[in-house]
């Protein structure tokens, strides 16, 4: 088995150069920030899927559900910090969205914890399984959150500083899309560095490859996995709680929403690849930011084309990780 | 030590519907080195991996230095010094040669002693690594999968079929590894079909066949008794002399 090779990740930036001759260059630039900053998100939301599924061969469809409760928490935690996020300082509104991004991680990650403890943990190795019982955690999540928080569409606004925007060589940039590129670059930085520089991270990117093995040379990979599932539910949940602010209004439904925009870019990047995540997630963002200015009427079908035309090519996504 | 370092009582193993071994019965000396030797299906990879606890016995008993180790999980069983090299070798193939011996050592720090030793015995692993062991050969993805099983002290040493496809120079090479475990007091299980490596590392042999031990011995008394492997091992054994 050949070391992976990294250039269909070019396709990336190609789709960001074919796009250019199609647009003025300052609406170019607008859109490949906005579409970069959504594919930033979405592999926060996407990256713990697809170590979960390569780790432990499990498909957990109440991913999406780690994004709806981070949403809710940071929307709580915003109208709580309602003076800092109104504050015309930066510290202040920087301490606002941190606060609520950090209660987003800490609420999903200890919901992940309890979701693994008492429903994944029995279906290990049975995909039909997984799928019928996540499906139906997903569920009873939205109905507990919908118990806590009410029916009605939730607003919330972004913090003072982080509204408008900014001029960029003629093009105009939301604030708050930097701000979450900025987050998102750190926390993917942040996950390289855990993966690449630390005896954990070795461990995960063995077990993914070869679970077993790693068994074999005395590593508990369920303990492990646990770690990763709460790390997931955690990155998913920070996920949830950017795009929530983002978008400003959050309903019961956004998990939902998002989870078939996840399952995409996980699929795209490969199963259990968090460098071909983040690839299909950029590459996601910016197909649908581009299709939606240049053809909107196909922009809801743009990403199950691009799954479909990256299968085609790659049938194994862009960064396939070998299983031995 | 009064017993074996490893015994096998009765052991069965049913992989889904399939019962594959129908009680195994085996012994390996401490100190020795033990081969393990069959026809394709004649359950010595599914032995080996019963041992370490990759597929549960259905029935029969497995101990480890006297300890009882039939239901132990399989990080339980390789930290009691038990080091495996499976038939697929075992190598993760998107680490480096590097990664994958550290995933080895104890606590993450290697033991430059024993890893000069092992550079010394496999000298293009030190050349390659820092390379990402998917880009090594065959034969150098089995140096590895047997270096790493050496980076450490084990009480036994359980290798599958490691000369498997392999170059005769690369085989010469395992044989000189195995021996200087062996001389190092290592006890070691090995499966081989290859009788010409067998013989030379062996000291005692089982012989396997429909999931059950039909024969152990002395190898010296096997190698010398051409009856007896053509009636144990027939035309597997003819192929590789």
């Amino acid at each position: 088995m050949k070391p992976p090779s990294w250039s269909p990740v070019l396709i990336v930036p190609l789709l960001a150069l074919a796009a250019l001759p199609a647009m003025a260059g300052a609406t170019w630039i607008t859109l490949t920030v906005a579409g970069v900053t959504m594919g930033v998100m979405l592999f926060l939301m996407a990256s713990g899927l697809t170590l979960v599924f390569g780790l432990m061969d499990v498909l957990n469809f109440a991913h999406g559900a780690f994004v709806t409760l981070g949403a809710f928490v940071a929307v709580s935690v915003m109208g709580a910090l309602a003076g800092q996020a109104e504050a015309a300082s930066w510290g202040a509104n920087l301490a606002a969205l941190g606060a609520a991004a950090a209660a987003a991680a800490a609420a999903c990650g200890a919901v992940g914890w309890v979701f693994e403890r008492v429903i994944v943990r029995r279906v290990y190795g049975s995909h039909l399984r997984q799928i019928l019982i996540t499906v139906g955690g997903l569920i009873i999540a939205q109905q507990l959150i919908l118990a806590g928080w009410g029916a009605a569409p939730l607003h919330v606004g972004k913090p003072l500083m982080l509204r408008g925007s900014i001029s960029l060589a003629g093009a105009a940039i939301e604030t708050y899309r930097l701000a979450a590129l900025a987050v998102g670059l750190v926390l993917f930085a942040l996950m390289l560095g855990v993966l690449n520089r630390t005896r954990v991270g070795l461990l995960v990117r063995a077990g993914v490859e070869n679970r077993e093995m790693v068994e074999a040379l005395g590593f508990r990979i369920r303990r492990l996995f646990v770690g990763v599932f709460v790390a997931g539910a955690a990155l998913a949940g920070v996920g949830g709680a950017m795009w929530a602010v983002y978008q400003e209004t959050v309903t019961v439904a956004i998990g939902a929403e998002m989870t078939i925009l996840v399952f995409i870019v996980v699929i795209i990047g490969g199963l259990g690849s968090v460098g071909g995540c983040f690839a299909g997630a950029i590459l996601v963002g910016l197909a649908a930011n581009y299709v939606g200015f240049l053809a909107p009427r196909l922009a809801l079908g743009t990403n199950i084309a691009l799954m479909v035309a990256i299968l085609l090519w790659r049938p194994r996504g862009l960064l396939p990780v070998s299983k031995s | 030590m009064t017993g074996p370092l490893l015994r096998l009582s009765g052991v069965q193993t049913h992989i889904g519907r399939y019962h594959i071994l129908h009680g195994v019965d085996l012994e390996v000396p401490e100190g020795r080195t033990t081969v393990l030797l069959g026809r394709n299906g004649a359950g010595k990879t599914t032995t080996l991996r019963t041992i370490m606890g990759l597929w549960r016995a259905s029935a029969g008993a497995l101990q480890f230095g006297g300890r009882d180790i039939t239901r132990m999980e399989t990080p339980d069983i390789a930290r009691l010094g038990i080091a495996y090299v499976p038939e697929t070798m075992g190598v993760f193939t998107q680490l480096t040669v590097r990664e994958n011996f550290l995933l080895a050592t104890a606590g993450g720090r290697f033991d430059q002693r024993r890893l000069q030793g092992v550079f010394g015995l496999f000298p293009i692993l030190e050349q390659k690594f820092d390379q990402t062991a998917g880009g090594l050969s065959g034969g150098q993805k089995q140096m590895l999968a047997v270096a790493r099983a050496m980076l450490e002290p084990c009480r036994l040493m359980i290798v599958d079929e490691p000369t498997k496809g392999l170059a005769p120079s690369i085989i010469t090479t395992l044989i000189e590894a195995f021996r200087l475990l062996a001389d190092a007091g290592t006890t070691i299980l090995l499966v081989e079909q290859n009788f010409h490596l067998a013989r030379s590392v062996g000291d005692g042999v089982a012989a396997m066949d429909d999931g059950r031990v039909v024969h152990a011995g002395r190898m010296a008394d096997l190698a010398a008794d051409e009856a007896l492997q053509a009636r144990l091992l027939g035309l597997s054994l003819a192929a590789h002399q």
